[in-house]
């Protein structure tokens, strides 16, 4: 398959539905043949609104949409060809299971044996042979999502759509629903646009993550250069734990500044600050900040225990550090675990490349 | 529950069957005691009145009352086409004699002449003849009755009387027919220009049918409008559907005449627009338009009510399911939100369609002679003829079709599948 990397193309697109609130601004957004690109956000970001828009239920107030080079703001839902998984599944209450899989193909008036060779295949994809006469009240949760994903994919669509299709499950279920899906767009190929405000979620599944904020995107790229690096605040604060310093450049080079604190000074990396004398908040992931370190690090502090919460799989200990006492220590578990004892003092260091200034908050 | 199954027990040991029962039982006293004076009106006010109008509608215990001589000497009376014995002429005398000294015979002739024309005179004839004691008794009464009238010795004045001894009847159901009983008992039409009911009867299913039809063609746009709208919109004209509701019936009726007559308003503005000349405005009252405009005003709610009440529980994004997998939204519409829809439709045509064949003021006042439904008739035989059995048999003809109807419906649809709200 030749990947085309501006297979669906949000050109300059605003919407708004009241003529006073922009709910998207100005969104530029490429999406390549294949991908498995999420759009992540709290809810309000504009994020469902560019599913909608993709799918024909709603009009750009400006701009246009692409889908393989061709301008689709005029052409109705129906006629996109675009599969799509609803929040609350939407499958057909009165009709089976099989009747729901066949319903895009009887529209498309296919014939009787084709469809029951696309409907068994698509039922099998998500391995739910057996349940073609079960009506969907009947079926539990992750069944009916399951049986709401092959119906979207029944019909070969080129894209699929998935507004937050594992909200209403379960923990676990969702996610083993995450891989499951993971894998079934492995398999077949299709580009799927995925709608979740979970960031896990999002990191899990996606190929890019195009993370939306206020009605822009906020950064989009890979789940690794997401969490590893956060382009500003807001992702740095949405995207999975964050320790944040508030302070002002004091001194800057190519790759280091030094941040001045309320009563102290920590050394960090530039990412969005260029001069002295700029506001800016410094991000820190709580994995990144060790406890006694054996290596030499640039910043290299002591705190006082205020809390030690066990989660099994690791600790979180909250330190009073510099000033404020929110700063989150996430140590693993292991045989060689420190006792760790509230108001004590331990030694705190992180080095200066984990630690991103980024535009004050 | 076999035998074999163990009987769990508590841990003191009692049955938890019992231990259950035992349980519940001051809840289920409690739960009785708030439904106790809703079932105590609801009998009062609604099973003994319809047991009364039942015994009403097949009670024709007076003249088994009025004659117990005559009926227990017509046993005997074997011939029927040949005039009875002395014993019932003696019998019906002295029946008749205590009647006449209670002054409770002009009753009986009343009633007889019901049953065949021309008792009335000849009863009359016999009281004036006892009045004067003219009658021999101890000589053949056959004979001096006879001679009275021809009427008399005609056997079918015998026979209407005979007719007339069982003390329970199912003549009015027939009249409501438009059948009787013949003389040998047998059931017999009414003659073709005389058939009257079956007409009335026929066109209140007619018309029932189709003010449900028009309710529904413009209920259900209204239904899917309120439960689409955004809530600031949908209450205003959630509003607008229930203002008929709380306007007096009377009122509205009267506002339709108002708008339909000759010289109204509906008619004025036709002619204003120039769609009729003004010398031959067309009837739109005292007739079935008249019927069907006001009863589907009326019932509209009705329809709407429930189908809203369905309409609202169906995501909007069914719909959105269906066009995204390619239905047109016609399709999407026939083949996804109607059949859900289908529930809501059942329980409005339902009332509709039963609240209409029972429909009174309104045809009354607006629907003229072509306009009047049975339940026109009822009232009429009870307020102007005063023979309330007959009332009571068609009112409970007209119970027993919409039993029939509601029957039909449950193994169509199901009433469970009834969503009222």
């Amino acid at each position: 398959m030749g990947k085309n990397p501006e297979f669906v193309k949000f050109d300059k697109v605003d919407k708004s539905y009241d003529g006073k609130i922009l709910v998207v601004k100005d969104l530029q957004l490429d999406i390549a043949e294949g991908e498995f690109i999420t759009m992540l956000g709290p809810s309000g970001s504009g994020k469902t609104t560019c599913l909608m828009m993709l799918a024909g239920f709603e009009t750009p107030t400006n701009g246009e949409i692409l889908l393989d080079g061709n301008i689709i703001s005029n052409i109705p839902p129906h006629k996109r060809g675009i599969g799509m998984v609803f929040q609350n599944y939407a499958l057909f209450p009165h009709m089976t299971v099989y009747e729901n899989l066949a319903f895009p193909l009887r529209v498309r008036k296919i014939e009787k044996d084709e469809i029951d060779k696309k409907v068994d295949k698509a039922l099998s994809m998500v391995s739910l042979n057996g349940f073609e006469s079960r009506m969907p009240a009947q079926l539990s949760g992750g069944q009916q999502q399951r049986v709401a994903v092959a119906r979207a994919l029944v019909f070969d669509p080129s894209v699929v759509l998935m507004d937050e299709p594992l909200g209403a499950l379960d923990k676990n279920l969702r996610e083993s629903m995450q891989y499951e899906i993971k894998h079934i767009h492995e398999s077949i190929g299709v580009t799927v646009v995925y709608v979740t405000h979970d960031q896990s979620e999002a990191l899990t599944m996606s190929n890019r993550i195009a993370v939306f904020n206020d009605g822009k995107v906020q950064q989009l790229s890979d789940p690794a250069e997401l969490y590893e690096k956060p382009v500003n605040s807001f992702v740095a604060e949405f995207i999975g734990e964050n320790n944040t310093f508030n302070g002002e450049v004091i001194d800057i080079d190519n790759n280091k500044c030094k941040i001045k604190l309320a009563n102290s000074e920590i050394l960090a990396n530039p990412i969005s600050v260029k001069s002295k004398g700029e506001k800016t908040t410094v991000s820190l992931r709580p994995e990144r900040a060790l406890i006694n370190p054996t290596d030499k690090m640039d910043n290299m502090f002591t705190g006082k225990i205020e809390e030690v919460i066990y989660h099994g799989d690791h600790t979180r200990v909250r330190l009073n550090l510099l000033g404020s006492s929110e700063f989150i220590l996430k140590v693993p578990n292991s045989t060689s675990n420190l006792e760790l004892k509230v108001s004590q003092d331990i030694k705190i260091g992180w080095n200066s490349v984990d630690a991103r200034a980024l535009d004050p908050k | 529950m076999s035998s074999e199954t163990k009987k769990i027990l508590t841990t003191d040991g009692i049955p938890l069957e019992v231990s259950l029962k035992k349980a519940e039982k001051k809840n289920k006293i409690k739960a009785f005691l708030l439904v106790a004076p809703l079932l105590l009106f609801l009998i009062i006010t609604y099973i003994f009145p319809i047991g009364d109008m039942f015994m009403r509608s097949v009670d024709d215990r007076m003249v088994t009352n009025m004659l117990p001589k005559t009926f227990k000497a017509m046993e005997k009376w074997e011939n029927l086409d040949e005039l009875p014995p002395e014993e019932v002429y003696r019998g019906f005398y002295e029946d008749y004699k205590l009647l006449a000294e209670n002054q409770q015979h002009g009753k009986l002739g009343q009633r007889l002449n019901k049953e065949k024309n021309g008792f009335n005179t000849i009863t009359k004839k016999l009281f004036r003849q006892i009045k004067r004691k003219k009658i021999d008794e101890s000589a053949s009464l056959k004979e001096q009755i006879n001679k009275l009238h021809k009427r008399w010795r005609n056997v079918e004045y015998w026979q209407a009387i005979k007719r007339t001894a069982p003390p329970y009847t199912m003549a009015k159901y027939l009249k409501g027919m438009d059948m009787y009983f013949d003389v040998d008992g047998s059931i017999a039409q009414v003659k073709e220009d005389r058939r009257i009911h079956r007409i009335l009867w026929l066109r209140t299913l007619e018309i029932a049918f189709f003010v449900t039809l028009f309710c529904f063609v413009m209920g259900y746009p209204i239904a899917h409008l309120l439960a689409t709208l955004p809530m600031k919109y949908s209450n205003l004209l959630m509003i607008c559907v229930l203002l008929p509701f709380w306007t007096s019936l009377l009122v509205r009726t009267a506002s339709w005449m108002i708008l339909l007559q000759q010289q109204g308003l509906v008619n004025d503005f036709f002619v204003m627009i120039g769609l009729v000349a003004d010398n031959n405005r067309p009837e739109m009252m005292y007739n079935k338009v008249g019927t069907y405009v006001a009863m589907t005003q009326i019932l509209l709610p009705f329809m709407v009510l429930p189908l809203y009440s369905v309409m609202k529980t169906i995501s909007p994004s069914l719909m959105r399911a269906g066009k995204s997998l390619g239905g047109t939204p016609f399709v999407a519409f026939m083949k996804v939100y109607f059949p859900l829809t289908i529930p809501g439709i059942g329980a409005g045509c339902l009332l509709c369609f039963i609240l209409a064949i029972g429909y009174y003021i309104t045809p009354a006042l607006v629907g003229g002679a072509s306009g009047t439904l049975i339940s026109n008739q009822i009232a009429f035989h009870m307020k102007t003829t005063l023979d309330w059995s007959f009332a009571s048999a068609m009112g409970l003809m007209l119970l027993s079709g919409v039993l029939v109807i509601y029957w039909i419906y449950n193994k169509l649809v199901g009433v469970d599948n009834i969503k009222l709200g």
